[in-house]
């Protein structure tokens, strides 16, 4: 482990301690594959402050969607937390069992999922499954109902009381993601896990979709964590932000910091690769060349080496620790950020 | 983080399985699928060497005492007319075989055939022809045998025309789906556009999509058959006696049912074999060729 | 959704029509008199004469199918060789045996399939789904009428158990002689649904609208029932509905092994005695049952899922 920076960066908020909601310490999650034990998240140390929201970003296999995944424990069967800790409160989350998951889960914690079309039930009334997930509470049906038609209403629903009677199908895909934003704010969760809720909508859809999360958010300021591989919703929606690559953090900051001196040549790359930030016409689109490394056996040197335009021989032998940025509370996962080597 | 990882200084790549490993490993892996071919091996072998491994001639009467109980002589016993189980269930493995081939190759060739013109014919043949294909499967099977046993009488190759007829039309809609699928398939339109006849066409696109499923599914439905196959000459209405069929000997023991219990034992075994052995081994074809099939049905 | 069971109906009368011109045609694609063919090697000049004139076999093709179908709609199914009483009364008194042996056969076996397809999907890769998949496959491999020699072998004969003649008289008696033939049917049953009911709720098991059920806290049981079950069970009951065919097929050994009344028993009767008009009047009939159920099927899954109601 590589204490020294992290926690150098950890003591410098370490003042607001009660302002983090879930922090995460030093969390790797395995799955088991038929073709070797995929190590797909290692050493994750991460907080998600109380009230604020904390975007997700890295490209497809990052290990953003399984770090979302572990914080509400719908892991796939085949995958195991191989060390770290998820504390929420004084619970350690990776050590409950499924009955303390479930008092959480639709109480504490709530997620909207990437895909509107295939999350909710095809065989039940919207307003069915808006009355279930209220299982908790000892109000009487009407009452449920109407909960439902003000939720339905806050996501701006049009003739929210008629929407109860309907079926997933019949709604369109940016009604249904509605419909999920409106569950999940529902149940009043502290922590709102939002996994690419925007990826299968078109893009002005996406906006709204965004600007929706956004209001609501301050409106009952509960914790969100949005993951999402578009920079421009992050850009808007996100407080705080975590860089993901082949299953680490490698750069973490506040989103100004993030878009506006990204230190990690892997955040760079991002954002040349970001159609909405390229200044002139051009036919080919920039990509980041290369791929990512195998992750049954992680490379023992910094893990972007292979794709990085920057790297030298440090880079392959050394793993490099969370070096501390510039900016306020910003880290880097990069030996170009530290210290010594830019005073060598 | 770096005494986590392994501390490999050569990396080479992790191998990735081939096709041929693959295979091997749903095979491996596929318990029942080795019991299918073993069992299948093991059917159809006895039934093509039938005259040399039965011990004794399946019509000759009274090679043993009646209605006896296994013994080292006779393994499944005898049936009430002193005739050996064993080298009767051995030959009539070969009937069953015979049904069972000849009745799934026409099936499969006319269903091709029909298959295609519906799939590339005028709009009303494939209406009439889909509205055929329905009448036919809405037949109960082993009825519509019977229905067919009374115009032209019981025997081996009314089996084998009842079980075609029959089998016809589920052939026939998959060639029919998978001709359709690829007659509007936009490199087939292409293909057309530059003058590829479409006899040509079908031969290189259609022909090799459709074989492999249609294949499995004709292992699958060999059990089907040869239930057919034993269920009519169980009535009588199928192979006639003294032939050893499964189903004669099955009707034989069902006659004498209250005095041995042998015979239908040993006629119902190979048929209970067969089946699974089919199964089993159509399911292994299936996972290891088409795994899309699974869902079809 | 009325005007397309309205279609469904139309179309199935035209099936069975065609199903059955098809039995009819036969008769005289076949080399010979049809008379003669019907009525076999004991055919007499006098009785080749009036089977001529019963089946109309003296006008023309077209004539005599549409005189039949004509018949047909009136409710008379032509009348038997021998006696001259009425196929319809006939078929009619005996259908009923055939179609409470099969309801009572689909039922229990249906009941049991999904009850264990359901479990061993939750209890993936345990003792009891590696059980119930072998005792599936077990079923699946045993043919009817296989099942129903064993059924008489060990119940009947060895265990004397159960009555395996006829079909009893008075409530109680008919009801013990019914165990073992919907017994003998309902067997291989078992396998198919469970298979079928433990293939589709796994898959469904895997779908994102469960973990999104999971994600709000709600119970096992809940998400079992309401969220993966009622939908995993639309398959099994397109398979029941297709599959009353061969319902029909077993219910034939059924009947003939148990020496029960029913149509099976009745067409086999009526083929030994090359009594074509009983045979042809039957399969009608069950032919029109089968359309039936398949529509019927469809409808039911039409009212358990609201996507394919959209579609109709």
């Amino acid at each position: 482990m590589v204490p020294t920076a992290l926690n150098a960066a950890a003591s410098d908020v370490s003042g607001a301690a009660s302002d983090t909601l879930v922090s995460i310490e030093g969390l790797s999650v395995d799955f088991d594959t038929g073709r070797g034990t995929v190590h797909a998240l290692r050493d994750i140390d991460l907080e998600v402050p109380r009230g604020k929201v904390l975007g997700l970003v890295g490209e497809s296999g990052c290990g953003k969607s399984t770090l979302a995944y572990s914080l509400i424990g719908l892991l796939a069967e085949n995958a195991r937390v191989a060390g770290g800790a998820i504390r929420m409160g004084d619970q350690d989350l990776t050590r409950l069992g499924p009955a303390a998951w479930r008092d959480l889960r639709g109480r504490r914690i709530a997620m909207i999922f990437q895909d509107p079309m295939t999350a909710l039930n095809p065989v039940t009334t919207i307003g069915q499954q808006m009355l279930d997930i209220q299982y908790r509470d000892k109000t009487g049906r009407a009452a449920k109902r109407a909960r439902a038609i003000e939720f339905l209403e806050q996501v701006q629903i049009p003739d929210a009381p008629a929407k109860l009677d309907v079926y997933p199908h019949q709604l369109s895909g940016g009604m249904r993601q509605r419909v999920c934003i409106a569950m999940a704010l529902l149940t009043q969760p502290d922590l709102l896990i939002a996994d690419e809720p925007t990826t299968a909508l078109d893009a002005t859809l996406e906006m709204q979709i965004v600007s929706l999360l956004r209001d609501l958010q301050r409106k009952f300021g509960c914790s969100v964590l949005f993951v999402s591989h578009h920079l421009g919703t992050v850009a808007e929606l996100c407080d705080e932000v975590a860089v993901m690559y082949a299953g680490e953090v490698v750069e973490y900051g506040g989103a100004r910091a993030i878009f506006h001196t990204p230190r990690h040549p892997y955040t760079q790359a991002l954002f040349d690769c970001d159609p909405a930030r390229i200044k002139e016409a051009t036919r080919n689109l920039p990509t980041i060349p290369g791929t990512l490394p195998d992750l049954r056996q992680p490379p023992p040197g910094c893990a972007y080496r292979a794709r990085c335009p920057h790297g030298w021989a440090r880079c392959e032998r050394e793993h490099p620790p969370l070096y501390a940025g510039a900016a306020e509370g910003q880290q880097i996962r990069c030996h170009l950020a530290d210290p010594e080597e830019g005073a060598a | 983080m770096s005494d986590t990882t392994p501390t490999v200084t050569s990396r080479a790549p992790l191998p990735e399985p081939t096709a041929l490993a693959r295979t091997l490993r749903v095979l491996s892996g596929n318990r029942t699928g080795v019991i299918g071919f073993v069992l299948v091996a093991l059917i159809v072998g006895s039934a093509v060497l039938a005259p040399w491994i039965a011990p004794y001639d399946p019509v000759a009467i009274m090679v043993g005492p009646r209605m006896a109980p296994p013994s080292a002589e006779h393994w499944l016993g005898t049936d009430n007319i002193g005739r050996d189980i064993f080298s009767r269930v051995i030959a009539g493995g070969r009937i069953a075989m015979l049904v069972a081939m000849a009745s799934l190759a026409s099936a499969l060739s006319v269903g091709l055939a029909l298959g295609l013109i519906a799939g590339l014919g005028p709009r009303w043949l494939d209406n009439v022809l889909l509205l055929l294909f329905d009448a036919l499967r809405s037949f109960p099977v082993i009825v519509f045998g019977l229905a067919v046993v009374t115009i032209i009488g019981p025997s081996l190759f009314t089996v084998v025309l009842v079980v075609a007829i029959t089998s016809v039309p589920i052939y026939a809609r998959i060639v029919r789906t998978q001709t359709m699928a690829l007659k509007n398939a936009e490199f087939i339109l292409a293909e057309r556009a530059m003058g590829v006849g479409m006899p040509r066409l079908l031969a290189i696109h259609v022909l090799p999509n459709v074989l492999g499923p249609l294949l499995i599914l004709a292992s699958m439905d060999v059990p089907l058959v040869i239930a057919t196959e034993a269920g009519l000459s169980f009535l009588g209405m199928g192979v006639r006696p003294p032939t050893p069929s499964w189903g004669v000997i099955l009707n034989d023991g069902y006659n004498f049912i209250r005095n041995s219990p042998w015979p239908v034992i040993g006629g119902s075994i190979p048929i209970i074999l067969v089946t699974l052995g089919f199964t089993f081994m159509g399911e292994a074809l299936r996972d290891i060729f088409d795994p899309k099939l699974r869902k079809a049905r | 959704m009325l005007f397309y069971t309205a279609q469904r109906l139309v179309l199935s009368v035209v099936i069975v029509m065609v199903a059955v011109s098809i039995l009819k045609l036969m008769l005289h694609v076949v080399p010979g008199d049809p008379a003669v063919l019907v009525l076999g090697p004991r055919a007499t000049p006098e009785l080749i004469e009036r089977t001529r004139e019963a089946m109309g076999l003296d006008r023309p093709l077209l004539v005599q199918l549409v005189t039949f179908f004509g018949n047909i709609f009136r409710g008379d199914l032509g009348h038997d060789v021998f006696t001259g009483r009425a196929v319809s009364r006939i078929v009619l008194e005996q259908l009923p045996y055939t179609l409470i042996l099969i309801t009572v056969a689909i039922m229990w076996s249906a009941a049991l399939g999904i009850v264990l397809g359901a479990y061993s999907a939750l209890r993936r890769n345990t003792w009891f789904d590696t059980l119930s998949g072998i005792v599936s496959v077990g079923t699946i491999s045993i043919p009817a009428f296989v099942m129903a020699l064993y059924s008489v072998l060990v119940f009947a004969v060895w265990l004397r158990w159960l009555p395996a003649i006829g079909a009893g008289e008075g409530f109680v008696n008919s009801i013990t002689h019914l165990i073992l033939p919907a017994f003998a049917i309902g067997v291989s049953w078992v396998g198919y649904v469970a298979r079928m009911v433990r293939a589709s709720m796994l898959e469904i098991m895997g779908q994102p609208h469960v973990r999104m059920a999971r994600a709000f806290g709600l119970s096992e049981r809940r998400i079992t029932r309401s969220h993966i079950l009622k939908i995993a069970v639309l398959p099994a009951v397109t398979l029941i509905g297709t599959g009353v065919a061969h319902l029909f097929s077993a219910a034939v050994f059924v009947e003939v092994i148990f020496a029960r009344p029913g149509i099976g028993a009745l067409i086999v009767q009526a083929v030994n005695e090359r009594n074509y008009p009983i045979v042809l009047g039957a399969v009608l009939v069950t032919t029109g049952i089968i359309v039936l159920a398949t529509l019927i099927s469809d409808l039911v899954i039409a009212l358990l899922d609201p996507r394919q109601r959209e579609e109709l």
